[in-house]
């Protein structure tokens, strides 16, 4: 569905594209230290991309379709997210594991003001001790930023995954 | 076969395999239970298509006629539908053709199922009312003479709705639900489940490799609740000393663990905070308001965890309202289905204070993440492992119930268990 609607209009889409390239390149950067700070599993480092009334949370696909609210993680304001870093810093029992993201297909829609409205694809690779590497999330970022004081933060991120069936547990976000 | 439904009724009385006999100390748990095919087939057989009631989901999530689900009894994937009268029916996933599973959406809303192979369509009650070129083509092929669609239908289960839960066995003389839950058990569900219409938030689903007994030993062990999940202790949420109650039915198949969380921080005592290493005091969340507790029950317990046998367990902690349902899928594989709710009465902010909250459960959250973690981790003791007998050993058996350094409610399941499998 959504494939069409963007064939339909190819030549809009690519006159935005030249406009946003320089915003594009910006928010890649952006994905690549935050996939970084994740990977590092610095996760205090993890909630300084976000503005301080965030609202952060992965969502299954099939429950954003039906319209169901519900979240794997559900988060409103930074406070939430510094709580989330804590539990997984210091109360947390999980196994050792190696994480890889990958953010790529980066889409700027939108560019208002300070506010950018944009979208970009997920992979989170995850490897437990002598285990294979195995697919964790494979999804869709919605995001809304927010240039403040001349840094990008996220003021909303929609995590939308398809691999709807987790596996075990999501320990850490995306 | 069952003259009715066309499952075998309470399974075949084979008997149990010679080579594995119960230890005679009750308070050990054989490894075999957790990884043998034979006692895996032999539960579907006498459990999950025995004599229970096999919980396959809640009315909210079929709210409308004509609302559909997949689902599951034991490992046999079902479609639970709501038909146009406000009926419920629950029947296999599969259709009576070449074998097809025809229903491959989550949920959705339809008057008929078509299965994509050769177009056998059945109704919301899981009738055949179509078969393609039934008379054949010119005269030539087409079905028998003597079919009859009235006999083709998809194998269907007895259902009942139960204050807003569905129900579904494949036993056709089964008690009432009422009856099922029995007194006490019946009494708890009644508070989580109070009649008052509910909306659906949504789902989570996830596979946990390890087998589905651990799940249900899990929520009747409240041993591990201040040891494994110090985010409880951390932040208050519950200690040892909190007041705890830990309901068994009289047979030992259902269970509650109901505590009371103090008004503000708990008392620590002493002995609690020198066993518990992650209390410490005075650490607070940032966000405090998602431990609110707005009161809703009648009820002087502010949490209730319930095992109901087989599948099923519910939740009312503080203001989170869940069910899980329990897939076996092979001895060391179970798939669970959350199913997270609120009332129809919520308004827009009690709704989010739910959806904040429930950062607490599911296969993200931070009790979530450690059961699962935690059950993955004893699974892989046991594939990996030389065979040993688990223990559940903690506490007695006519003790007062109020501890929760227990594991009475694991034992009397499987005093149950092992009278249900005839092991
Ligand atoms: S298998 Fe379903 S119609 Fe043939
Ligand atoms: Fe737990």
């Amino acid at each position: 569905m959504s494939g069409t609607a963007t064939a339909d209009k190819p030549r809009e889409a690519r006159a935005d594209r030249a406009a946003f390239r320089d915003l594009r390149l910006e928010i890649e950067e952006f994905h690549y230290d935050y996939a970084d700070a994740l990977e590092r599993g610095e996760v205090e480092q993890w909630c300084e991309f976000f503005t301080d009334d965030a609202f952060y949370c992965i969502v299954a696909r099939d429950n954003h379709e039906s319209g169901l609210p519900l979240g794997l993680v559900y988060c409103e304001g930074k406070g939430m997210l510094k709580d989330r870093a804590f539990a997984l810093r210091n109360t947390e029992m999980y196994a050792p594991r190696y994480l890889n993201l990958q953010i790529n297909n980066v889409r700027v829609h939108e560019a208002a003001g300070t506010t950018i409205r944009a979208e970009a694809n997920y992979l989170l690779l995850e490897t437990l001790v002598e285990e294979p590497s195995r697919i964790q999330q494979v999804g869709k970022y919605y995001d809304v930023f927010e240039r403040v004081d001349g840094r990008l933060l996220i003021a909303e991120r929609k995590c939308v995954y398809d691999s709807v069936v987790i596996n075990n547990c999501l320990v850490f976000p995306v | 076969m069952d003259g009715t439904s066309g499952f075998p009724a309470n399974g075949s009385g084979a008997a149990a395999p010679a080579d594995l006999v119960w230890p005679a100390d009750e308070t050990q748990v054989p490894d075999w239970v957790y990884t043998d095919r034979r006692i895996y087939e032999r539960e579907q057989e006498r459990i999950f298509f025995g004599r229970h009631w096999n919980f396959v989901g809640l009315e909210c999530e079929v709210p409308k006629p004509g609302d559909y689900i997949r689902s599951y009894v034991g490992e046999v994937p079902v479609v639970v539908t709501r038909d146009m009268e406000g009926g419920f029916h629950v029947f296999e996933n599969r259709c009576a053709h070449r074998g097809a599973e025809y229903c491959r959406e989550y949920r959705g809303n339809t008057e008929r199922f078509v299965c994509p192979y050769h177009n056998w369509t059945y109704d919301l009650a899981g009738d055949l009312v179509a078969v393609p070129f039934r008379r054949g083509v010119k005269g030539k092929g087409g079905m028998p003479p003597g079919f009859d669609m009235t006999e083709h239908g998809l194998r269907k289960f007895k259902v009942s709705a139960y204050r807003g839960v569905i129900f579904a066995t494949a036993c056709e003389d089964m008690e009432p639900v009422e009856d099922y839950l029995g007194p006490g058990i019946r009494e708890q569900f009644d508070i989580i489940f109070d009649g008052t219409e509910q909306v659906l938030l949504g789902l989570h689903r996830n596979i946990l490799p390890g087998n589905w007994k651990l799940y249900q030993e899990n929520l009747k062990d409240p041993y591990h609740a201040t040891l494994l999940h110090t985010y409880l202790t951390t932040f208050g949420l519950f200690v040892t000393s909190n007041e705890s109650d830990i309901m068994v039915d009289p047979i030992g198949r259902h269970s509650a663990l109901l505590s009371r969380r103090p008004q503000g921080r708990p008392d620590v005592s002493e002995e609690d905070s020198a066993q518990i290493a992650a209390y410490r005091e005075g650490l607070k969340l940032n966000d405090e308001s998602v431990l609110n507790f707005v009161r809703e029950f009648d009820s002087s317990w502010s949490g209730a965890a319930m095992t109901i046998w087989p599948n099923m367990t519910a939740l009312r902690q503080t203001n989170i309202l869940n069910t899980r349902l329990i897939v076996p899928r092979g001895p060391d594989e179970l798939m669970m289905i959350w199913a997270v709710f609120g009332r129809a009465s919520d308004d827009e902010e009690m709704t989010r204070h739910r959806l904040r909250q429930n950062n607490i459960f599911g296969p993200g959250g931070f009790l979530g993440i450690e059961d699962n973690e935690a059950l993955k981790f004893v699974q892989d003791g046991l594939r990996r492992s030389m065979p040993r007998v688990g223990l559940a050993l903690l506490g007695d058996d006519e003790e007062e119930t109020d501890t929760i350094i227990t594991e009475r409610a694991i034992r009397a399941m499987y005093r149950y268990y092992r009278e249900t499998m005839a092991l």
